[in-house]
C-alpha cells in the first residue's frame, strides 16, 4: 500500500483483498478476554475530526486502542477554524509533535490530499466532504463477503442521496473494481453528473435496482447538506425512494439490507426493514473496527518497511 | 532621441503589414515604417536577429492589480512589472479593488501608481454599480473623465436585467463598453468546479456551462435591445461560444475574449498531476475537452475576438488551503505569449497575423484607446516576440507578487524577446540574442 489511505481510487484490487484478509485476522482480537495486541505500541496516532462524527471516530479510536497505538482525539469545533487557524497550520503543529499517523475527517473533498502534501504522518481518510469515505467502503465489503463469499457477479442496489455521498463514492470504486454489479439510484436532482462513467448503472426507479438485489445499501438523506429543494418534501422521498418491506420482497430471498448510518427512520428506510431479518446495519458497525485495526496495522507496516530499507 | 529597429518580421494588421521592415521611432512615437530604411549619423541603430517578430504592443484588456487594497497579493508596480516581463504594453485592469473603483478618486489613485512605476499603460475599467453591489448605477461620466475606459461589475455578474440595460443604454453616450462576467448566481451556487464527471468523482460542487452561457444569452439580447456594446469577459464554455456567434450573426454589439488557461486546460487538471491542485481552481471553471476544442475553433475561424488573462494573483497562503476554501484565479501575464506560441502559433490553429489581432488590435479597438498598430504617428508601444525561444515556466523568476500559476516547470516554445512603451525599452530578455544595451 502506498504512504497515506486517501480514497479507494488508489488501492488495486489486490490491495483491497489483503485489508480484508487482514482484517479476518484482526477481528479475532476482538473477541479476545483481553482484547489488545501490541502491534502499535509506541505509535501515536491522531484523530483528527472537523465534523461531528460519533460511529467512526469511536470505531477508529477502538482499533487504535486494541492495537495499542498512543490514541488522541482532536476535535476541531467549526467555530474555531473561523478564528482562523488554517488546516495546514493546524496539521503542521501536530506534526511538530511527531504522530506516526493521522486520521483526518473534513468537510472538504481533498482535504486529506492537502494533508498528505505536507505532512510525514500517515494520512488516513475518515471522510473527506462528499469525496471519499475509504474504510467505509472497506468495511462495507467486509461485510458483504461474511455473507456472499463472492462480491464478483453480485447485483448491489445502492439508493439515496448520491450527489453528496463519500460512501457511495468509495463503494462505487470498490464494488466495481471487485467485478459486482452496481446498481445506483436516486432521484434526478441527486444523481452527480457523469456517474456513469464508473461503471454503475443508474436509475430512478427503486424495483428495477431492488429488483433481484443480493445487496441492498441505502444512503442518508444528509438533510446538513441540503442547500436547496432537491425533493419536495421528507414524505415524499419515503414514498418514492423509501426502502419498505414491500420493495424488499423484489429482492433475492437472502438479500441483506445495508446502511452507513446515521439512520433517518421513516425517510430513507422504514424502521421494520432497519430492524429486520435481512438487516445487517450493526454488523457493519461491528465489523468497522477490525477492518480499521486492518488498516491502521498494514500502515503501521509500512512504516517500519521503510525504516528498514 | 531617435532609434531604428532594423530587420526583424514586422506583423502589424492594422497597416496591412507582414514582411521584413525597419522602424524608426522618433521620441514616443513611430516616426516612419519601410524597407531598408536610411538614417542620419546619430540615430540609435538595433539590428533585430532575424527569426523575431515585431508587432504594436500586446494590450491585455482583463487583469487585476488588486491596488488598492490587496497589495499582497498584487501592486500597480509588480502587476506592471509582470505585464512586460509578458510582452503587454498595456493592461486594462478590474474594479474589484478595496475600495472599489466606482469613483474618481479610486481611478486617479490607480493612475498615480502606474506613472510612479512607469511600465505597462493601465487603463483603469470603472465599476458599473456603486460598490458594485449591484443596485445603483456608478457615477459613470465621472469615471470616464477620470479615464476609466470602460465599466464592469467582473467578479459577479451585473445583478439584473434591469441594472444591466440601464448600463447599456447610459455608457453607449460614452462610446464604453460594458464588459460581463457571465455567471447566473443560482445555478453557480457555490460550486467551485466545472460540473462533469471530474467534479462528481472528486466530489466538488459543480458550475454548470449553462451558469455562464444563460447570463450571456440575457447581455446580447439587452446589447441588441439598447445598441449598446457588451463584451463578454473570460469565456470558458461551448454554449456560450454558440451564444455570441448567434449575437454576431444577428448585428448585436458583442465581443468576447478567452484565457489562455481556458484554451490550454481541461478539468481533468483538477485529478492529475496534482489533485486538488488549487491552481486549478478559478471562475469561471476549466471545463471539459469538447469546450476547449470549441474555444481553439472559436480563435481560428474569428469568433473569439480577444485573448486575455484574467491575471488574478493570490497570496500563496490563501490558496494553501482546502479546495472549497481556496480563493479562485491565477496569474496569467508572464505565461500568456509562451501559451499562445505553442498551443496557436506552433499547431496551425491561427496565423501571427490573427494572434496580433486577438493580443492587441481588437482590444485596443473594444476598449476604443492607443495602440493596436504601428501605423506612422502610432504611439511607440512595440512588442519583439521570439516564436522560437524555449521557454521552462519558473515562478521564481516571476515579477508577479503572487507564484500561483498551474503552468510552473511547463516547457513552452515562443516568449518574449522585448518590450517598449512609448519609445522607452521597459523589458528585454537576453537570451534571445537581441541586444538593446544601446537603447
Amino acid at each position: 500500500m502506498k504512504k497515506d489511505l486517501l480514497g479507494i481510487a488508489d488501492l488495486t484490487a489486490d490491495d483491497i483483498y489483503r485489508v480484508l484478509e487482514t482484517a479476518d485476522a484482526m477481528r479475532e482480537v476482538g473477541q479476545r478476554p483481553i482484547k489488545k495486541v501490541p502491534t502499535l505500541r509506541g505509535k501515536t496516532v491522531v484523530n483528527l475530526f472537523y465534523e461531528p462524527s460519533t460511529r467512526t471516530r469511536t470505531s477508529f479510536e477502538i482499533a487504535e486502542k486494541r492495537l495499542s497505538a498512543d490514541t488522541l482525539n482532536v476535535a476541531v469545533a467549526a467555530s474555531s477554524v473561523l478564528k482562523g487557524e488554517t488546516l495546514v497550520d493546524t496539521a503542521m503543529n501536530i506534526e511538530a509533535m511527531s504522530p506516526d499517523m493521522i486520521v483526518l475527517r473534513h468537510a472538504s473533498s481533498g482535504a486529506c490530499h492537502l494533508l498528505s502534501r505536507i505532512c510525514r504522518s500517515r494520512i488516513i481518510n475518515a471522510g473527506d466532504g462528499m469525496h471519499e469515505h475509504p474504510t467505509q467502503a472497506l468495511l462495507d465489503a467486509f461485510t458483504i463477503r461474511e455473507h456472499k463469499k463472492e462480491i464478483a457477479g453480485l447485483k448491489i442496489a445502492i439508493i439515496g442521496d448520491l450527489l453528496h455521498s463519500r460512501v457511495l463514492r468509495s463503494n462505487a470504486l470498490l464494488l466495481t473494481k471487485l467485478g459486482a454489479n452496481l446498481w445506483v439510484c436516486g432521484p434526478p436532482t441527486l444523481v452527480p453528473p457523469g456517474i456513469e462513467c464508473l461503471g454503475v448503472r443508474v436509475t430512478t426507479s427503486v424495483d428495477e435496482a431492488v429488483r433481484d438485489a443480493d445487496v441492498i445499501m441505502m444512503l442518508r438523506i444528509q438533510q446538513e447538506r441540503m442547500q436547496g429543494a432537491f425533493f419536495p418534501s421528507l414524505r415524499e422521498y419515503f414514498n418514492v425512494f423509501g426502502m419498505t418491506t414491500e420493495r424488499v420482497k423484489l429482492a433475492k430471498p437472502d438479500v441483506i439490507i445495508m446502511h452507513p448510518g446515521p439512520m433517518n427512520r421513516g425517510v430513507e428506510i422504514a424502521s421494520d426493514v432497519a430492524d429486520g431479518p435481512y438487516s445487517v446495519i450493526l454488523e457493519q458497525v461491528a465489523n468497522g473496527v477490525a477492518v480499521r485495526m486492518a488498516v491502521l496495522y498494514l500502515l503501521a507496516g509500512g512504516v517500519e518497511d521503510e525504516a528498514a530499507a | 532621441m531617435k532609434q531604428l529597429l532594423k530587420g526583424g518580421r514586422l506583423v502589424d494588421p492594422a497597416s496591412g503589414r507582414d514582411g521584413v521592415f525597419d522602424i524608426l521611432i522618433d521620441g514616443d512615437r513611430i516616426a516612419r515604417v519601410g524597407r531598408d530604411l536610411t538614417v542620419d549619423v546619430g540615430v540609435t541603430v538595433v539590428e533585430v536577429p532575424s527569426g523575431l517578430i515585431v508587432c504594436p504592443g500586446l494590450i491585455d484588456m482583463h487583469v487585476h492589480l488588486r491596488e488598492p487594497g490587496q497589495e499582497h497579493k498584487e501592486t500597480v508596480a509588480t502587476g506592471t512589472a509582470a505585464a512586460v516581463a509578458g510582452g503587454f504594453t498595456a493592461v486594462g485592469c478590474m474594479p474589484n479593488t478595496n475600495p472599489v473603483n466606482d469613483n474618481a478618486g479610486v481611478t486617479e489613485y490607480m493612475l498615480k501608481k502606474a506613472a510612479e512605476a512607469n511600465l505597462a499603460r493601465v487603463y483603469p475599467i470603472g465599476a458599473v454599480s456603486r460598490g458594485q453591489k449591484g443596485e445603483q448605477l456608478a457615477d459613470i461620466a465621472e469615471l470616464k473623465a477620470a479615464g476609466c475606459v470602460a465599466i464592469t461589475d467582473d467578479g459577479k455578474h451585473v445583478s439584473t436585467a434591469l441594472l444591466m440595460r440601464r448600463a447599456l443604454e447610459y455608457t453607449s453616450m460614452f462610446n464604453m463598453p460594458v464588459i460581463e462576467h457571465c455567471e447566473d448566481p443560482s445555478l453557480k451556487g457555490d460550486g467551485v468546479a466545472h460540473e462533469g464527471y471530474q467534479a462528481s468523482s472528486l466530489g466538488l460542487r459543480g458550475i454548470p456551462s449553462e451558469a455562464e452561457s444563460i447570463m450571456a444569452l440575457r447581455d446580447i439580447s439587452l446589447s441588441s435591445l439598447t445598441g449598446g456594446a457588451v463584451h463578454i469577459a473570460h469565456m470558458s464554455a461551448r454554449q456560450t461560444l454558440d451564444a455570441v456567434r448567434f449575437g454576431k450573426s444577428r448585428g448585436a454589439r458583442v465581443t468576447c475574449e478567452v484565457t489562455p488557461h481556458h484554451f490550454v486546460l481541461t478539468d481533468e487538471m483538477l485529478a492529475a498531476p496534482v489533485a486538488y491542485d488549487t491552481n486549478t481552481k478559478m471562475n469561471p471553471p476549466l471545463r471539459e475537452a469538447a469546450d476547449r476544442d470549441a474555444l481553439l475553433q472559436g480563435l481560428a475561424d474569428g469568433s473569439i475576438d480577444v485573448i486575455a488573462t484574467d491575471h488574478a494573483p493570490h497570496a500563496a497562503d490563501e490558496k494553501q488551503v482546502e479546495f472549497d476554501h481556496a480563493p479562485f484565479g491565477i496569474t496569467g501575464l508572464e505565461t500568456a505569449v509562451s501559451l499562445c506560441f505553442d498551443r496557436l502559433i506552433h499547431r496551425g490553429i491561427v496565423t501571427l497575423p490573427r494572434l496580433v489581432e486577438l493580443l492587441s488590435v481588437n482590444p485596443a479597438r473594444i476598449l476604443n484607446i492607443p495602440g493596436g498598430s504601428l501605423a506612422e504617428g502610432a504611439p511607440a508601444d512595440i512588442t519583439i516576440l521570439a516564436p522560437d525561444l524555449a521557454v521552462t515556466v519558473d515562478v521564481a523568476r516571476m515579477k508577479s507578487k503572487s507564484k500561483n500559476t498551474p503552468f510552473n516547470g511547463w516547457a513552452l516554445r515562443g516568449g518574449v524577446a522585448a518590450t517598449i512603451v512609448g519609445g522607452r525599452l521597459v523589458y528585454v530578455n537576453a537570451d534571445t540574442g537581441l541586444d538593446l544595451a544601446n537603447w
